[in-house]
């Protein structure tokens, strides 16, 4: 495909319509190369989307450019000026402004008081009220949006507290918004007014950087689009150059590399079933079934919903309405208590917050569950046997640590996952659900990890796999189910699968 | 080990250590053996009061109450001993039944009535103190029996046996939180609410059963406070949550929950009973010795800050 140009070798940075370019920038965390040589320009008056999987490295490009983060290599040109940012104020005075998914403003506040929070127009002494009401309003009249400058921010929607942060962009005399999935949370009728507004700043001149995962809106509403893969470049040029087909490649299209160790599952009876299960505003009619010894992938986008009904079938966030069927019978579960009885146990997405006790050893935290099953509550804990079984898990899912008493943030990431996984299997699961199994841990780390869900499910264990990682759901699932705004859109048999067709539902394509 | 965790660790050793050799070169006599055992019979009713508050304060509540259940429990407790006519035991169980109580009713405002354990708290000080006025008639409630006294003043060899009450709580609440499953719930709700939901803890279990126990220990405290005064005086406690917070913290339990733990307390309890007895000594006057124990708790708050900073700086 000969759609890839590079920039920067070929525009001047002082050109006048060139707002912002961002040229050859590299950035490197502990493990990941977050960022290789990645360039983007944006131009007065044009809309440039910024496209790729979940960690594909728009969210640290973005970082770059509000000054939160700063590049280990690469330039950054802004209206013919080479800059270079020590925090995010150089980057709001250089007249960039960022719009993240989760609005930045204070609730309590008006309207108008969010547009000028610390800038407030002074009068003598006190604070100009009403300079800075007129103002508020003159900003939103030319942006042809009526929302009252004396309100208070928490009773406005979502979608008219994105018009306050996009006036309080305009406040500062941003040049450049860059605006990050602005469309998650908005109606259908709060995205169109988006839009209009989106085409006045563009008349205006102002250069609009556009992040989403929706490809509709990305050839509705852009004018040229970039696409990231593994931290690097692999697509950019103007918009009609591209079809929806061509871009999802560009962002999947990647030979699975890794090599997974998925052995096929004989077919057997089901364990899990769940019916019509619906909690309100989250997710709806979701219905399944799960094979014994089966791994069964969930793909979908973050906000999807996935995590929300492993949840709600972990008894963490009960279900409104639906069934859920254990084994063939009926069961209810208002608890994660009630589903641990039941051989169900969640590992969760976010290790540090849900699944480790970090002030705790490496003991405790493998012990800890299992304490649940077998001790009455006030019986002394035999210290003995509780180094044997956390001994046992080490051994068996070699988890390196220093020393049983090890503290387990001294752990690195996989040997954490390691440690929340041996927890789980301490109360013999019956089927386990894996939010993100191998989210933040190294290569050698993921593939240890695989095979012990490979090694799991052959022991007859169930798994329920959530992953954002295509090669991982594409390499491990037997089935795959794609989610997308809290539906069940999409199922694929292994023979089936294709990552173009898990990326084209999850992203609402039209096929 | 680095050295925050040297500090962290063993920290409040390091400061008592440091009181006493300032204090022993004032005045030597301050490790002589009367005075150690003067010490521990002074720190016991803040020192039984800190057990309770340990346990709060690892789920990473509050307690507020302390002091004023001290004064109402050893008032009911008097009460029934005197006006009611039970014997001294009867008279303990009925203390201790309502420090329980009234634990129970702070910690059902916390976990149900989603209230901060600061508010929670403090309108139970409120209460209490109210009730003790309403009980006492706002006079002290004297003439218990010597049996009902004995554990607050009496000594047993050199020993008071309210010094060797609170160790022997130590101790026991020390087997609790180290050995049991309960134990390390505790630990488990304060270190991460999330993570003990998912790992099917029943938290608003624990959270509640904490501040039964601070309720009960209160009560232990109240019951010998009367012994040590031979009455239940009505204004008894006031101010003492402070002195039971502080020594926790100073003990190393975070304010935040999940670390620490009553070995700690311990040397915590003595940091603050030596800082009164050596202040008293130097005869600094008593509004003075307010000013450094509220001192000595900004600083200790600091340290904890500082600590969860470098904690959370390391994942």
């Amino acid at each position: 495909m000969n759609l890839t140009f590079k920039e920067g070798g070929t525009v001047s940075p002082a050109s006048p319509k060139l707002l912002l370019l961002m040229r050859d920038i590299h950035k490197r965390y502990p493990g990941v190369y977050a960022l290789r040589g990645v360039s983007f320009s944006v131009h007065a008056g044009e809309v440039h989307a910024l496209v790729g999987e979940n960690g594909a490295g728009k969210s640290t490009l973005v970082k770059i450019l509000e000054g939160a983060v700063q590049p280990d290599a690469g330039e950054i040109w802004v209206g013919g000026r080479k800059v270079s940012w020590r925090g995010p104020r150089d980057a709001i005075e250089a007249g960039i402004s960022v719009i993240h998914q989760e609005l930045s403003l204070a609730p309590h506040l008006t309207v108008a008081q969010n547009i000028f929070l610390g800038r407030e127009p002074r009068g003598g002494l006190f604070i100009d009220r009403r300079r800075m009401t007129e103002e508020s309003r003159k900003i939103f009249s030319e942006l042809g949006v009526d929302i009252d400058a004396d309100a208070q921010v928490s009773a406005l929607t979502v979608g008219e507290q994105q018009l306050v942060e996009i006036a309080r962009a305009l406040s500062r005399n941003a040049r450049i918004i860059a605006m990050d999935e602005p469309t998650s949370s908005l109606s259908a009728k709060e995205t169109e007014s988006l839009f209009k507004v989106i085409k006045d700043l563009k008349k205006k001149g102002v250069g609009i950087i556009y992040i989403s995962h929706r490809l509709e809106e990305i050839f509705e509403i852009a004018d040229r689009v970039s696409v990231l893969r593994d931290g690097e470049l692999v697509g950019s040029g103007p918009l009609s150059k591209f079809s929806q087909e061509e871009i999802v490649s560009l962002m999947v299209g990647r030979e699975i590399k890794a090599f997974f160790p998925r052995t096929a599952a004989p077919l057997s009876e089901v364990v899990l079933e769940v019916r019509n299960l619906t909690r309100k505003g989250v997710f709806s009619d979701v219905s399944f079934s799960l094979r014994r010894g089966e791994i069964l992938g969930i793909a979908g986008l973050v906000g999807s919903g996935r995590s929300d009904v492993a949840m709600s079938i972990f008894g963490a966030y009960p279900p409104d309405a639906g069934e859920i069927l254990f084994e063939g019978k009926p069961i209810k579960i208002g608890s994660p208590r009630d589903a641990i009885a039941r051989g169900i146990f969640l590992v969760p997405e976010d290790r540090k917050v849900q699944g480790l006790f970090l002030n705790m050893s490496v003991k405790h935290n493998l012990t800890i569950v299992e304490l649940l099953k077998k001790f009455k509550l006030l019986s002394l804990v035999n210290e003995k046997a509780r180094e044997e079984r956390a001994r046992e898990f080490i051994r068996e899912l070699s988890i390196r640590c220093g020393s049983l008493n090890a503290e387990i943030r001294s752990l690195s990431g996989g040997n954490q996952q390691k440690v929340v996984i041996a927890k789980g299997l301490s109360v013999e699961p019956k089927v386990l659900i894996l939010d993100e199994p191998t989210r933040g841990i190294d290569v050698g780390a993921k593939a240890e990890v695989h095979r012990l869900m490979d090694d799991l499910t052959r022991r007859g264990i169930s798994i329920l796999m959530i992953s954002s990682e295509l090669p991982e759901v594409m390499g491990m699932s037997d089935r795959v189910l794609v989610m997308r705004s809290g539906r069940i859109v999409a199922s694929f048999d292994r023979e089936n699968l294709s990552g173009e067709r898990i990326m084209m539902a999850a992203a609402g394509g039209s096929e | 080990m680095n050295s925050t965790v040297v500090l962290r660790k063993y920290g409040s050793f390091l400061v008592l250590g440091f009181l006493l050799l300032i204090l022993a070169l004032f005045y030597p006599g301050v490790l002589s053996f009367s005075n150690v055992a003067n010490v521990f019979s002074q720190v016991a009713v803040v020192g039984i009061c800190a057990v309770g508050m340990t346990f709060v304060m690892l789920t990473g509540g509050i307690d507020l109450s302390v002091g004023s259940l001290v004064a109402l429990t050893g008032a009911v407790g008097a009460w029934l001993n005197t006006h009611g006519g039970f014997h001294w035991s009867l008279a303990w169980v009925g203390a201790v039944l309502v420090g329980m109580l009234c634990g129970l009713i702070s910690g059902l405002f916390v976990q149900w009535g989603k209230m901060p354990p600061f508010i929670a708290t403090l309108s139970m000080m409120a209460i209490a103190r109210g009730a003790t006025l309403l009980i006492t008639r706002g006079y002290p409630i004297s003439g218990t029996s010597s049996g009902f006294n004995y554990a607050g003043w009496a000594y047993l060899g050199p020993f008071p046996v309210s010094g060797l009450l609170m160790l022997v709580l130590i101790a026991i609440a020390w087997v609790v939180l180290r050995k049991t499953r309960f134990g390390t719930y505790v630990y488990a709700v304060g270190d991460d609410p999330e993570t003990a939901r998912l790992a099917g803890i029943s938290i608003s279990k624990v959270r509640v059963i904490v501040y039964v126990i601070s309720g009960a220990c209160s009560a232990f405290g109240g019951l010998l406070m009367v012994g040590r005064l031979w009455s239940a005086q009505p204004n008894v406690g006031m101010g003492m949550e402070l002195d039971v917070i502080a020594s926790v913290v100073l003990g190393g339990t975070s304010l935040f929950g999940g670390v620490g733990g009553v070995g700690g307390t311990l040397i915590g309890v003595l940091i603050m009973g030596f800082l009164d007895n050596g202040l008293r000594m130097l005869e600094l006057s008593s509004y003075l010795q307010q000013v450094v124990k509220g001192a000595v708790f900004i600083g200790v708050v600091g340290a904890d800050l500082y600590f969860k900073k470098v904690r959370s700086g390391k994942c």
